[in-house]
C-alpha cells in the first residue's frame, strides 16, 4: 500500500517551497526533513517544551501539533529567518549570545522565536513580563536565568534599532 | 601586551551558528538516510515465546526488520559491562535486541528500517509478540523482599554488596555521648536532556571504513564498542560527535543498543541509517538514576562533632549493571563532603528491579550523599539545639590539613584525597551571602504577616577531574591560525571558547584564531569523555600541555630564524619577537620554516622549499625532529580534584496549600581558578534549577506492574522558568587544586548537587517537623503537616 501524499506550497522566511508530503506528516518534521530547515528542533513531539516553535503568520506555534498540510497558505518563519537582511544576528540571537542565553543551543531556536513574537506584541517588557513570555518553553541546560536576562536586553536592541531606522 | 583570556567573561564562539539555527546536531546530519525504529517491549518482565514479523516486509518503504536471531556473532551477545568491579559479584547486561526475555517495560527486541520514521512505526505496529508474563518487582521494598527475582540465577536480587570503612564506628558510636539514627529516601529522576538520543551510520564499501555519529558523552566509546560488536578494526570505524542537545550523564552510556543496531543495519543495506529516539522512549529506554534509601547511625559529642558514622543503603539500579557501580560508589564516599567523621563505616546493595537501568545523572550519587550528611548535621544540630552552621563548622576539614586522605578508596579506585580547599571561609561566605545571622529577624517578620519561611543550609565536595588521561593535539597553520582538537565531546558547556581562551594564553595568539574541535575520533583518536565535570580539568590541561609544546617549538625556529636566544622571545598576538626590539616574525612564518617542501601550491608554501628554507649542509628534517608546527600531550592526573560548594535557600511554605516557594537562593562555589567565569556561572544557574527540579517535582512514578506512569513532558514535572528562582546570588572563592597545571578544578555538576539537602533543611526549618524523603510535593508536605499535628496538640 503506498501513502497518498498532497502537493503543497509553503512559504518559509519569504521562500516559496514545494512539497509532497502525506496528510500526517507533522509541520516540524517537513520543515526538517523535507526543507532542510533543520534549525527547527524537536523536544518532546508533543507540544510541551516548545523547542519546535515557529512564528504562523507572526503567531508563536509548535510545529509539532500541525500538520504540514495545514501550513500550506500561511506565513511561516522559523530560527532561520531570524537574521537581519544584511545577514547580521537579528535583536534576540544577539541578545542570547550577550546574555550567556544559550548553553546546547538545542531549546534556543524556540525560545528565539517565541521572544521574536514575544516583544513584537510587547516591545518594552518588565522582568516579570519577560519571564511571563518564556514561561511555555523547557529549557534543561540554561536554568533561565540568562534567558530572562536575554529577554529585557532583545527588546532593547530591538527598540533602539527601531529608532535607529527612523 | 595581550590581554590575559583565563579568567575573562568571553562571549562563546559556537552560539553564532547556534542561534541561526545551523548548528549541527545529529538528526540534521544525512538527510539522504533511512530511519530505524526499534519495537521496545510493553511489559516489565516476560518471556519471549514467539515474535511474528512476517507481516512487516510487506509493507510499502520497508527495508528490513531485525531480531535477536538475526544477530550474529559478538552482536549476539550481552553488551558490555562497561565498568566491572570485583564486589559487582552478578552484573547483567541485556542484548542489543532482546533474547528470550525482557526485563523492563522498554527494553529493546526488534529494530525496523524504513524509508522514514512514520513507516518504520507503522511497521513495528504489524509485529506480533507472545510473551509469558512473570512477576515485576518494582521498588527498592520488593528488591530487597526478594519475594521475586528480577534475573532467576542472582539470589536476592542482589548484584553487588560493598563495604568500606574508616576506623572502628560502631565502637565510635557506641562511646560517643550522644547517637541518633536517621531514616532517608530519595525517588528517581532523570537526565532529559532536550534533545534525546541519536545515531546516524553510513558504511562505505570503496573504503571499507563505517562512520557514525552519535550524539553521546564519548566518541572514542562509542567507536570502541561499534567496532568490537561488529568485528571491525578500530581504524575502520570513526565516530564523529557533533553538536549535542545536552547530556548530563546519560549520553555517557555507551554503547546504547541502537549505537550497534543503526551502523549494523547501515553496513548490511549500503545505506545510511538514522536512529532519532522519541521522548516517550527516552523515558522509557535511556536511563535514569538517584533511587536510594539510606540508614544513618550517628554518634557525636557536646559540640555535634561526629565521632562515629554507619550508613547502609540500598541502591535500584533497575533491570541491569551495564555501568557498574559507580554511582553507588560516589554517595558512598561523597557523603562525607567536607568534614571528617572520628570513624566510618558504609554498605551497600545494588539492586535489580525490572525498571529501566540507572546511570549517572549529573552528580552522579552525590545529591544522595549530600542529602544523608546534610540532613545529619541538621538532625544532630536540632537534637543539640545548637546552630546548624556551628555544627557544620565542628566537623569541617582545616585549611591547614590539606591534602586530606579520607582513608578511602574513590570512584576510580584511587585514594579519596582532597587536593584544595577552605571551608570555613566558604561558610564564611554563604552565611553573608544569605544573612545568616539576620534570619531569625526575618522569620518574625514574616510570621507577623502570617507567613512561615524556613532557611536551610547545605554543604558539599565533589570529586571532579577524574583520569584516567585526555589529549590534545595543536596545530599552527601557515597561515598563523591555531587549529585544536581533543577528542572529549562537548554538549553545551561551551568548550570551544573555554579550551580557545587556554590556548590564546598559552601561545600568545589572538582568541579569534584558535579553532577547537572535540569528539571527532579522526582527529584525537585516545579519549575518555565529558562526564563528572572532567573536560575542564582534563582536556583543558592537555591542550595547555599541547600548546606549550607547540610554542617550544616555535620559539626554538624562531630563535635561529632571529638569531637570538629563546628566552630572549615573546609571543604576542601571534607574532614572535625579541623582547624591547623591532626584530620579530609571525607564527605563521614560523610554520612555513618548519615545514620544508619539495612542492610550492601557493605563496606560503613556495617559501617553504627546500630551497629556500633550512640549511643545505643538514638534511631538510632533522633526525630527532619532524615537518610541521604541532604539539600533542597528554595529561593524567594522580587522582581527582575535589571542588566544593555551598547553597543556602529560603523558601515560604503556604499555610494554606503547602505549597512550596523559593524567596532566595545563594551558591557559594570553589572551583579552583575559572576559566571563563560567564560559562561557570551558567553551569550553577542550570545545576541549580535541576536541583529544584529534583527537590520538588522530578519523580518517576512506577506501578507495581512496573508500568512507568509519567512517560511524557507532561507528566514528568521539570521546571520552567516559573519554578526555578528568580535570581541566584553567586559568589566564588578560588583554591587552585596543586594537581594540574592551571590550578582548575571542575564545574559542571556542582549547582544541582545539595539542591534536595537544602531544600529539605528549609522546609524542615519552615515547618518544625522532619523532612526525610525527597522530592516533596505540596500534597505531600500537606499529608506530613496532618500526620504530626496529632503530636504537636500534645505538646502544647
Ligand atoms: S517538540 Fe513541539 S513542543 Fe516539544
Ligand atoms: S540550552 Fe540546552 S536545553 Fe536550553
Amino acid at each position: 500500500m503506498t501513502e497518498q501524499t498532497h502537493q503543497i506550497r509553503l512559504h518559509v522566511n519569504g521562500v516559496e517551497h514545494e512539497a509532497a508530503v502525506p496528510a500526517r506528516r507533522l509541520l516540524s518534521d517537513a520543515l526538517r526533513h523535507d526543507l532542510g530547515l533543520t534549525g527547527t528542533h524537536v523536544g518532546c513531539e508533543h507540544g510541551v517544551c516548545g523547542a519546535c516553535t515557529v512564528l504562523v503568520d507572526g503567531q508563536p506555534m509548535r510545529s509539532c501539533l500541525m500538520f504540514a498540510v495545514s501550513a500550506a497558505g500561511h506565513e511561516i518563519t522559523t530560527v532561520e529567518g531570524l537574521a537581519r537582511p544584511d545577514g547580521e544576528l537579528g535583536p534576540v540571537q544577539q541578545a542570547f549570545r550577550e546574555c550567556h542565553g544559550l548553553q546546547c543551543g538545542f531549546c534556543t531556536p524556540g525560545f528565539l522565536t517565541t521572544i521574536t513574537a514575544g516583544i513584537a506584541e510587547n516591545p518594552d517588557p518588565t522582568e516579570d513580563e519577560a519571564r511571563d513570555m518564556v514561561a511555555g518553553n523547557l529549557c534543561r541546560c540554561t536554568g533561565y536565568q540568562n534567558i530572562v536576562k536575554a529577554v529585557c536586553r532583545a527588546a532593547e536592541l530591538a527598540r533602539s534599532g527601531e529608532d535607529g531606522a527612523a | 601586551m595581550t590581554t590575559k583570556m583565563m579568567g575573562a567573561k568571553v562571549q562563546r564562539v559556537e552560539d553564532d551558528r547556534l542561534v541561526r539555527g545551523t548548528g549541527r546536531y545529529v538528526d540534521d546530519v544525512a538527510p539522504d538516510a533511512l530511519h530505524a525504529a526499534v519495537l521496545r517491549s510493553p511489559h516489565a518482565h516476560a518471556r519471549i515465546v514467539s515474535i511474528d514479523v512476517d507481516a512487516v516486509l510487506d509493507i510499502d518503504g520497508v527495508h528490513a526488520v531485525w531480531t535477536h536471531e538475526d544477530l550474529e556473532g559478538a552482536m549476539a551477545d550481552p553488551l558490555p559491562l562497561l565498568i566491572p568491579h570485583p564486589t559487582l559479584t552478578h552484573g547483567r547486561t541485556q542484548y542489543a535486541l532482546a533474547k528470550d526475555e525482557v526485563n523492563y517495560v522498554g527494553e529493546a527486541i526488534a529494530l525496523v528500517v524504513a524509508e522514514d520514521r512514520y513507516v518504520a512505526e507503522d511497521a513495528l505496529a504489524q509485529i506480533v509478540v507472545e510473551y509469558e508474563l512473570l512477576p515485576a518487582v518494582v521498588g527498592i521494598e520488593a528488591a530487597r523482599s526478594a519475594a521475586n527475582l528480577v534475573h532467576d540465577d542472582v539470589p536476592g536480587n542482589v548484584a553487588a554488596r560493598m563495604e568500606q570503612s574508616n576506623g572502628d564506628a560502631a565502637a565510635a558510636i557506641a562511646a560517643a555521648p550522644h547517637t541518633l539514627s536517621l531514616d532517608l529516601k530519595i525517588e528517581r529522576s532523570a537526565c532529559m536532556p532536550m534533545e534525546g538520543r541519536g545515531t546516524v551510520a553510513r558504511w562505505d564499501p570503496d573504503q571499507n571504513r563505517l562512520q557514525v555519529w552519535t550524539s553521546t558523552q564519548t566518541s572514542t566509546g562509542v567507536r570502541a564498542a561499534v567496532a568490537a560488536k561488529l568485528g571491525l578494526d578500530l581504524g575502520q570505524v570513526d565516530v564523529i560527535t557533533p553538536d549535542v542537545g545536552g547530556g548530563f550523564g546519560v549520553k555517557i552510556v555507551h554503547p546504547w543498543p541502537e549505537e550497534l543496531l543503526v551502523p549494523l543495519a547501515a553496513q548490511r543495506l549500503g545505506r545510511a541509517v538514522k536512529f532519532t529516539e522519541d521522548r516517550r522512549e527516552h523515558f522509557i529506554s535511556s536511563a535514569h538514576e538517584r533511587a536510594q534509601e539510606h540508614h544513618v547511625e550517628v554518634g557525636f559529642d557536646d559540640e555535634g562533632r561526629v565521632l562515629g558514622l554507619d550508613v547502609r543503603f540500598w541502591h535500584d539500579h533497575g533491570a541491569y549493571t551495564p555501568y557498574g557501580l559507580i554511582v553507588p560508589i560516589i554517595t558512598s564516599t561523597q557523603l562525607l563532603g567536607p568534614y571528617k567523621p572520628g570513624a566510618y563505616h558504609v554498605q551497600f546493595d545494588s539492586l535489580y528491579t525490572n525498571t529501566v537501568i540507572v546511570t549517572p545523572y549529573r552528580g552522579a550519587g552525590r545529591p544522595q550523599g549530600c542529602f544523608v550528611m546534610e540532613r545529619t548535621m541538621d538532625a544532630i544540630a536540632a537534637e543539640l539545639g545548637l546552630d546548624r552552621a556551628d555544627v557544620r563548622a565542628a566537623n569541617f576539614i582545616q585549611p591547614d590539613e590539606f591534602p586530606y586522605d579520607q582513608g578511602l578508596i574513590f570512584q576510580d579506585g584511587r585514594e579519596l584525597k582532597y587536593d584544595s580547599g577552605d571551608y570555613p571561609a566558604m561558610l564564611d561566605k554563604i552565611k553573608e551571602l544569605v544573612d545568616w545571622d539576620h534570619f531569625e529577624d526575618f522569620r518574625s517578620a514574616k510570621a507577623a504577616e502570617g507567613k512561615r519561611v524556613g532557611l536551610g543550609l547545605a554543604c558539599y565536595v565533589e570529586g571532579t577531574g577524574v583520569g584516567p588521561y585526555e589529549g590534545a593535539h595543536v596545530h599552527i597553520e601557515t597561515s598563523g591560525k591555531v587549529k585544536v582538537a581533543t577528542g572529549l565531546t562537548s554538549q553545551g558547556q561551551g568548550h570551544q571558547t573555554a579550551f580557545a581562551q587556554i590556548v590564546a594564553d598559552e601561545l600568545g595568539v589572538r582568541f579569534e584564531d584558535v579553532e577547537i574541535t572535540t569528539g571527532d575520533t579522526r582527529r584525537m583518536p585516545y579519549a575518555v569523555g565529558t562526564f563528572a565535570s572532567r573536560a575542564a580539568v582534563m582536556s583543558g590541561s592537555a591542550i595547555h600541555l599541547a600548546a606549550k609544546r607547540a610554542k617550544e617549538k616555535a620559539l626554538r625556529i624562531a630563535a635561529d630564524a632571529l638569531e637570538a636566544d629563546v628566552d630572549d622571545l615573546e609571543i604576542v598576538d601571534g607574532v614572535v619577537s625579541v623582547k624591547g626590539t623591532d626584530s620579530s616574525i609571525p607564527l605563521g612564518t614560523i610554520a612555513v620554516l618548519s615545514n620544508p617542501l619539495r612542492y610550492a601550491f601557493d605563496e606560503a608554501s613556495k617559501a617553504a622549499t627546500q630551497f629556500n628554507v633550512g640549511d643545505p649542509t643538514k638534511p631538510p628534517v632533522a633526525e630527532d625532529d619532524e615537518p610541521g608546527l604541532e604539539g600533542k600531550d597528554f595529561y593524567s592526573p594522580p587522582r581527582s580534584t575535589f571542588a566544593s560548594g555551598m547553597h543556602a535557600v529560603i523558601v515560604e511554605t503556604d499555610v494554606e496549600t503547602a505549597e512550596i516557594r523559593i524567596l532566595k537562593y545563594a551558591v557559594v562555589h570553589d572551583c579552583g581558578h575559572l576559566i571563563n567565569p560567564m560559562i561557570v556561572e551558567g553551569q550553577i544557574h542550570g545545576g541549580v534549577a535541576q536541583g529544584v527540579g529534583g527537590a520538588l517535582y522530578e519523580r518517576m512514578a512506577y506501578d507495581e506492574s512496573g508500568q512507568l506512569l509519567n512517560a511524557s513532558f507532561m507528566d514528568f514535572l521539570m521546571p520552567y522558568v516559573t519554578e526555578v528562582p528568580t535570581s541566584i546570588e553567586i559568589d566564588h572563592l578560588e583554591t587552585p587544586s596543586p594537581l594540574n597545571p592551571l590550578g582548575i578544578k571542575g564545574a559542571g555538576e556542582a549547582g544541582v548537587i545539595p539542591g534536595s539537602a537544602a531544600f529539605a533543611a528549609a522546609i524542615e526549618d519552615a515547618e518544625r517537623l522532619p523532612i526525610t524523603a525527597m522530592p516533596i510535593s505540596p500534597s505531600e508536605l500537606f499529608a506530613l503537616r496532618l500526620a504530626h499535628a496529632p503530636h504537636a496538640e500534645e505538646s502544647k
